[in-house]
């Protein structure tokens, strides 16, 4: 890739990064809001700066549950949806208890998470696995039944045996939508994260949003949150890459 | 390897609750390409598949001449090239025994793409390959098999000219000697392949046997009576569809 089309790339988030930042700076000065409602960009910058030993400690401990959530949560979620192909009693006891994961909020889930598994992080990777499970189990799922007839007409007629043809065939037909899936739960397992720390723990960004909210440091709760938001990005992104670079067969169009 | 005919006995196919023909009698000759032409929608590929064992015929059955089971013995090679885009090239010919658990044969596998001619594609992935050399590909895998009846689905309906016929000639070289029944609605394929040519028409259905061209397959194009016998398919075609 060129200089000129990283500089074209890049150009534009940060356009839209700029005018946001203007935006909220001309808000903040021209409505005459308190910064204890909402910091002028420049004092989020300055609690940025000031308090960045601290922000990276909670970052760290908020990208560790994360990514164990997003690593237990894809390898249970895709074993299940194996099992689930492979065998109908399993599909049809699993299923509800999938859709249940989903069904009930991990935010009134959370308090319990909590006094089950502890203030430390293992309650949080439970969150956070909790969120991911069923994007990852459905799409690939999904994608498990899916596997386009004339595959399998072939597979028949060379008399396959059906456990191969599950793992030869039906599973790597089904990569495209699983990565789907992992994309999403790449998005959105912070979240699960955040919200077991807003409940109840001693470190993550989720716990210093929580404190600094009460105590009125409305420019370091910014500043957490803006920590968040460019993880959560650059974990996407991350694992966007990655999956694009693995399903090396699957047309990627980035051509805008 | 002994070569079966195939013996279809009062066979009745179905497909989407619609009946496409009953009571069919017909046997394919061993050992030769049977061609079976017809219009879109006759039922063709159903009847294909029925003998492929893909779907259960509604009344009737296929047996072999020979009286032994056809299990086991038959390839199939569908419209379309059904290459596993993640595999690469010898991958997709040994697919066969990867999906039965046996050891792949990747030195007779290699071989086939040579004589496919595709000795330097080997590590290629399909997405890499023209759609002649996906066909090539196709057919090396059902090849590779090694069944002595072969069931060919309209396999270069999607070729340009050029290279439908380096397939024709390709296909008749490597699949001689084999039970092969070829369905196309191309009457020059029809006449460049065909040991026996069935055309399927009418409603309810009747196959209808066409005089063969003389000659050994594959027949040349330019070839007089090959030229001869395509008109006079041709004119039989459209009379079939006029009725």
């Amino acid at each position: 890739m060129s200089a000129g089309r990283i500089a074209a790339r890049l150009g534009r988030p940060v356009g839209t990064l700029c005018g946001l930042g203007l935006l909220w700076w001309g808000i903040v000065r021209l409505g005459g809001v308190p910064p204890y409602l909402l910091p002028p960009p420049g004092s989020v910058a300055r609690a940025l700066w000031a308090q960045r030993g601290l922000l990276a400690g909670a970052a760290g401990t908020t990208l560790l549950e994360t990514v164990l959530g997003l690593l237990l949560g894809t390898a249970g979620g895709g074993a299940l949806a194996l099992l689930m192909m492979a065998s109908a009693p399993v599909r049809r006891w699993m299923m509800p208890l999938v859709l249940l994961s989903q069904a009930v909020p991990v935010f009134a889930l959370a308090p319990l998470l909590v006094l089950w598994f502890g203030f430390g992080i293992a309650s949080k990777v439970v969150m956070a696995v909790l969120v991911i499970f069923f994007p990852i189990t459905s799409s690939f799922f999904d994608g498990l039944r899916r596997t386009p007839p004339g595959w399998l007409d072939l597979a028949r007629s060379m008399d396959a045996r059906p456990g191969l043809v599950l793992l030869r065939l039906r599973l790597p037909a089904a990569l495209p939508a699983f990565a789907t899936g992992l994309r999403v739960a790449a998005a959105i397992a912070p979240l699960g994260a955040v919200v077991g720390e807003w409940v109840g723990a001693s470190s993550g960004l989720g716990f210093l949003m929580q404190t600094a909210n009460t105590r009125f440091e409305t420019d370091l709760m910014f500043a957490a949150l803006l920590v968040l938001a460019s993880m959560t990005v650059l974990l996407w992104w991350g694992v966007d890459r990655a999956l694009a670079r693995m399903l090396y067969w699957v047309p990627d169009d980035r051509s805008d | 390897m002994t070569v079966p005919a195939l013996d279809l006995r009062g066979l009745a196919v179905a497909h989407g609750g619609r009946d496409l023909f009953a009571g069919l009698d017909l046997t394919l000759p061993g050992g030769v390409f049977s061609v079976l032409l017809g219009a879109s929608g006759v039922g063709k590929t159903s009847l294909l598949r029925v003998i492929a064992g893909l779907d259960r015929p509604a009344a009737g059955m296929v047996v072999a001449g020979d009286g032994a089971p056809l299990a086991g013995r038959v390839a199939w090679m569908g419209q379309r090239d059904l290459l596993q885009p993640w595999a690469r090239v010898i991958d997709n010919v040994t697919l066969g025994d990867r999906l039965r658990g046996r050891r792949p044969d990747r030195d007779r596998a290699a071989e086939l793409l040579r004589r496919m001619g595709l000795a330097d594609r080997l590590a290629a992935l399909p997405g890499e390959l023209s759609g002649g050399m996906r066909q090539r590909v196709a057919l090396a895998r059902t090849l590779y098999e090694d069944r002595p009846v072969v069931l060919m689905d309209e396999p270069f309906s999607a070729l340009d000219s050029v290279t439908r016929a380096r397939m024709q000639d390709l296909a008749a070289e490597t699949l001689h000697g084999r039970t092969v029944v070829l369905i196309t609605h191309d009457p020059l394929e029809a006449c460049r392949l065909g040991q026996a040519i069935l055309l399927m028409a009418g409603d309810p259905v009747r196959v209808e046997a066409i005089a063969v061209p003389a000659g050994a397959v594959p027949r040349p194009a330019d070839d007089d009576s090959v030229l001869h016998a395509q008109g006079v398919l041709l004119r039989r075609m459209l009379d079939a569809a006029g009725r």
